[in-house]
């Protein structure tokens, strides 16, 4: 009895030491609302992908399966889009189009796909043509394999870099103790094709016997937000976690970011999954988030319409129904803070042609955000 | 002789029915449980809780138990707008899941018992696929 009082304290303390290391990863809530957010396209349901056309005009794809125009303030649903897996977090997802678009004409565009032989679906990566209200030469680029009946982790973020590299996400399917650490299965990892679809040479996995050659990186577990970064031009992404341990990582060559081996998150059911955060020769995110903010679409400011949020990055959080601004030095996350508290899921956020930031919400549409005067 | 025979074969089969439904009851649930963990958890909780002002939660919940029909159409069409639950209001949507009747079935079967919850009459693939969208 007498011990347990030296014991209590020492318990009291170090909750105390945890929680004041945990400072730096705090959300801050402005006193002052800097922005208002207004509804450019409504009626929508979960607007997962969007893509600004050359004249200002919107694709976006809902997961549903429907691809919409949106130009002058009407929507056009466009034809001709493939067939997609509509069952837990599969759909028609992200939209892209190609660097030199206005010389090419190609759409890239992600979904949860059948096609295969066996029951279920899987990543698929596509890019088409719009022609006329439709899309024309429709070209598979990459479909995972196997298909399977698990609800959860398509990834399917996609983002081109200044080589013109096409870099997408595939999350693990639900198989985390098979898929992620495993080069030779799908699923788990970022991949990197070049823009007909072949394989780049200098991939990392190239040579290795029975690997899924067009993988970058491993050890990822739902990636649902790819950016470009505009100063250095490296690609980084965020993923989802378990509970606790959404992760902001760059993707490197080869690297192995770990999942399940380590993670700062926990089962959902509040099990530990591994008591490791850090390991040799696994790569370590620039930021975790503890607990889950449910991270999807992020973007980077570079415009000058915010002022002094230039070279931020904006998140969505699906499970807090914010906007998340970060500020980072370097690659250091030096302030977080929330944006248009309790819009609704955030699903996708994109900086415009125009300057503009442009945010998806479940349920509701696509909001402008402008700066209040 | 001739009537105890009767009564017993009755019983017999009336016994044999109960417990094979039984079975069917417990093997919907257990499926239910896989169903949960993949589509139904990240919102909902492991232990049915929901997320307060955002996901309703599943346990001991007054709209699930009280009205099952429009829970199955929840899941089966999607779930969208205000709702109170358990006196509390929420204003979500939840899509569509793309599950089959079976699967919905055994979620209901496995969220109506499940955490405190009570249902003791089974939901059947049958059931599910004669509720329409509202």
């Amino acid at each position: 009895m007498k011990k347990s009082i030296p014991i209590g304290c020492f318990f009291v303390v170090m909750t105390m030491v945890s929680c004041a290391q945990k400072s730096d990863n705090e959300v801050k809530t402005p006193d002052i609302k800097t922005i208002s957010a207004e509804l450019l396209v409504d009626g929508l349901q979960i607007p997962w992908g969007m893509a600004f056309l050359p004249d200002g005009s919107l694709l976006i794809t809902e997961k549903s399966g429907e691809m919409i125009h949106f130009k002058n303030g009407s929507k056009t649903t466009i034809g001709n889009v493939p067939e997609v897996y509509n069952r837990g977090q599969g759909g028609l997802l992200d939209i892209e189009l190609h660097p030199d678009y206005e010389q090419n004409g190609w759409i890239y565009f992600s979904y949860a796909s059948e096609e295969g032989n066996d029951k279920g679906g899987h990543t698929a990566i596509a890019r088409a043509k719009l022609e006329g209200n439709s899309l024309a030469n429709i070209e598979v680029l990459y479909k995972a394999t196997p298909n399977t009946t698990k609800g959860q982790h398509f990834g399917s973020r996609l983002e081109f870099d200044d080589n013109g590299y096409l870099y997408f996400s595939i999350g693990e399917r639900g198989q985390r103790d098979v898929n992620p650490q495993d080069i030779t299965r799908d699923g788990g990892k970022i991949y990197r094709i070049n823009d007909d679809g072949s394989i780049p040479q200098d991939n990392p996995f190239i040579n290795v016997n029975g690997a899924k050659t067009a993988a970058y990186t491993y050890g990822n577990r739902n990636p649902q937000g790819m950016i470009k970064h505009p100063e250095t031009g490296a690609i980084w992404i965020h993923e989802h976690g378990p509970r606790g341990g959404d992760e902001i990582n760059v993707v490197e060559k080869g690297a192995n970011y770990g999942w399940p081996i380590l993670t700062y998150g926990i089962n959902y059911s509040g099990t530990p999954i591994t008591d490791k955060t850090e390991m040799e020769g696994m790569t370590q995110p620039i930021h975790y988030w503890v607990p889950s903010i449910a991270p999807s679409g992020m973007a980077f400011i570079t415009s000058d319409v915010y002022s002094d949020w230039k070279g931020n990055m904006l998140v969505g959080s699906l499970s807090f129904q914010y906007l998340e601004r970060l500020v980072f030095e370097g690659t250091k996350v030096t302030y977080r803070e929330k944006l248009l508290e309790n819009i609704g899921r955030v699903r996708n956020v994109r900086q415009g042609p125009d300057g503009f930031v442009y945010v998806a919400v479940e349920g509701k549409g696509i909001y402008k955000l402008v700066p209040k005067v | 002789m001739k009537p105890f025979i009767v009564l017993y074969l009755v019983m017999l089969a009336c016994f044999s029915v109960f417990l094979y439904q039984d079975n069917d009851f417990e093997a919907s649930k257990v499926r239910g449980a896989g169903i949960y963990s993949d589509f139904c958890v990240t919102c909902h909780m492991p232990n049915g809780t929901g997320v307060e002002q955002t996901y309703p939660p599943l346990a001991k919940s007054d709209y699930l138990l009280n009205n099952r029909t429009a829970s199955i159409r929840g899941i089966k069409f999607g779930q969208r707008g205000p709702m109170v639950v358990n006196g509390k209001h929420y204003d979500n949507t939840m899509m569509p899941l793309g599950l089959d009747p079976q699967e919905i079935a055994d979620v209901m079967n496995y969220i109506t018992t499940s955490w405190g919850n009570e249902n003791t009459k089974m939901v059947t693939a049958e059931e599910v696929t004669l509720v329409g969208p509202r």
